[in-house]
């Protein structure tokens, strides 16, 4: 069963000069890790805003456990927890002046939920008495977490936890993420850094207010068109340029230790043809293999 | 790149009270290296930075950053540097070409030296059609690489680069990439602190910061090599879990 539903939102701005969100239709289901990958700008706050009542459509419907966002904004409003992407606790209050309050608010204890925050809590309860503005990335982003899970929420939506955090840091929360999925919530999270898209169970690639793709991580890599490579060199920079004056080559992206091409005419005679060509240009200790892409390969192939 | 230090640092540290931010960092920084300086949120490297960008004064130890004294020639050091940060680079209220005779300006171009580098620089970033737009209006994409441009508009040593590509989209990160490139081609200093260790392998060399220390300095090839660790991804987990601090 489907515990967040969305059909054809469409949300603009300034008079319809912006279109933010862009005939967006998806659904999460019950109890499933569903990410939004996409960067800034992509409409990702949007739809949040617009799941968790606080922004209306300009039309399309959507539902979260079945109450409409318009009609059934109050069930709503009491019934999920949403983590936004700027830090909005009570800054002059302390960690656990925070935590009361956000239960109090939900007619509920922090002692009876205990134990759904438990694991998250007890990294920052050495810090419980300082005020929650006075708190590193970190630990901020841990007790907004607390906060948006104290009154035990069916559905969790969390707008880019994880940006400007570092990799180790990110590993942690998602190990977070999976043990909150164990207790049967259903997640929606939003992330710019495509690396984190595999660690959902399905993941809709979203740019300019439009869904480029949705299926598994698994799935999305499975659709990727043609065969492709990635190939280095001694000196990157130049190869770079190379590959791209190359007619042969029909994409061509750095990634990091390697750059990812794709073919015009995809044939082992090309591959030769390309690796002659190179060491004809004076290129050094030339490699070239066959590789499956990445998620980032799939969003760059789908927003050409 | 050429052997010529544009950065060199000799035990360099920042306390607080009893914290020891930056302790005894000691590196150096070549002139046209793209220098990754990467760490854990909280590990010291934006106390690091603004001491280095004459910010902030270090509790001991010594540096110079293109020639000129961290401690008395702070004035000196701004004039030869650049600086963007993913949080500030420039005014949402002003045009973009408002924003290139502002900074242009405050680094002492004159009017027509102004004019030359504002119509290059829009033509290079193929923004013609946005001069006369409030920087508000443009793409975070767009708004990145006129700030990287901006921050080397009176062509600095060293262009210093706080998280340029955070929440970028993967093209305009790339296309980022690009404009460091050519800057370093053409003799300005890069350093650059990333939390895309894709990113990190661009650098031609980088060092990892970890509670204030610096833990590892050199080529990614090198670093792979050293911990074993097939991705600067692995380097950096290897390096980091470690660390005792979680502030940022």
């Amino acid at each position: 069963m489907a515990d967040v539903e969305l059909h054809n939102i469409v949300k603009t701005y300034n008079k319809g000069e912006v279109k933010a969100v862009n005939d967006v239709s998806f659904s999460v289901n019950e109890g499933e890790l569903f990410g939004l990958i996409g960067a800034d700008g992509a409409g990702k706050t949007s739809i949040f805003r617009i799941l968790t009542t606080l922004l209306l459509p300009d039309s399309g419907n959507a539902s979260v456990s079945g109450f409409d966002v318009i009609k059934d904004y109050k069930n709503i409003r009491s019934s999920v927890g949403y983590m936004p992407g700027k830090f909005s606790l009570y800054q002059d209050l302390s960690v656990e002046e925070n935590l009361n309050f956000f239960a109090s608010v939900f007619n509920t204890s922090v002692k009876e939920n205990y134990d759904l925050i438990k694991d998250i809590y007890v990294q920052i309860e050495p810090f419980k008495d300082r005020r929650a503005g006075k708190l590193s990335g970190g630990m901020k982003q841990k007790l907004a977490l607390c906060c948006a899970l104290i009154h035990r929420p069916k559905v969790l939506f969390l707008d880019e936890p994880t940006t400007g955090v570092d990799t180790v840091s990110r590993k942690e929360f998602w190990e977070m993420l999976k043990r909150l999925k164990q207790q049967g919530i259903t997640i929606l999270v939003s992330t710019p850094y495509m690396d984190e898209a595999t660690l959902c169970e399905r993941i809709a690639l979203i740019q300019n207010g439009k869904i480029l793709s949705i299926d598994t991580p698994d799935e999305i890599v499975k659709q990727f068109p043609e065969n492709l490579f990635a190939v280095k060199a001694n000196d990157m920079s130049k190869l770079l340029n190379d590959l791209r004056k190359n007619n042969e080559i029909k994409t061509c992206n750095a990634f990091g230790e390697f750059h990812h091409i794709t073919f015009q005419n995809d044939n082992e005679n090309s591959h030769n043809e390309l690796i002659h060509i190179l060491q004809k240009a004076n290129h050094q200790n030339i490699e070239l293999k066959h590789i499956t892409p990445s998620i980032e390969d799939c969003f760059i192939k789908l927003m050409n | 790149m050429t052997n010529e230090t544009v950065i060199k640092t000799d035990k360099l540290t920042k306390r607080f009270g009893d914290f020891i931010a930056t302790n005894e960092i000691t590196f150096e920084v070549y002139a046209g290296e793209i220098f990754g300086f990467l760490g854990a949120n909280g590990a010291g490297k934006t106390t690091a930075m603004k001491m280095l960008c004459g910010l902030s004064t270090p509790s001991s130890g010594n540096a110079t950053i293109a020639g000129f004294d961290i401690y008395k020639q702070t004035e000196e050091i701004k004039k030869n540097i650049g600086y963007m940060s993913q949080k500030f680079s420039l005014y949402e209220d002003l045009t973009v070409l408002e924003n290139i005779q502002f900074f242009g300006g405050i680094y002492g171009l004159t009017d027509k030296q102004l004019k030359a580098k504002s119509n290059q620089l829009i033509e290079t970033l193929g923004m013609q059609n946005e001069a006369k737009k409030l920087v508000a209006s443009l793409p975070l994409g767009w708004k990145q690489k006129l700030a990287f441009s901006v921050a080397i508009l009176h062509e600095p040593k060293i262009v210093f680069l706080d998280e340029p590509t955070g929440g970028v989209d993967p093209i305009v990160r790339r296309q980022f990439w690009d404009l460091i490139y050519s800057a370093a081609d053409r003799g300005i200093t890069i350093f650059v602190t990333t939390h895309y260790m894709d990113e990190a392998e661009y650098c031609n060399r980088v060092s990892m910061m970890v509670d204030g220390v610096i833990k590892a300095l050199d080529t990614p090839d090198n670093l792979k090599k050293q911990f074993s660790a097939s991705s600067m991804d692995d380097v950096f987990f290897e390096l980091a879990r470690g660390a005792k601090r979680k502030a940022d």
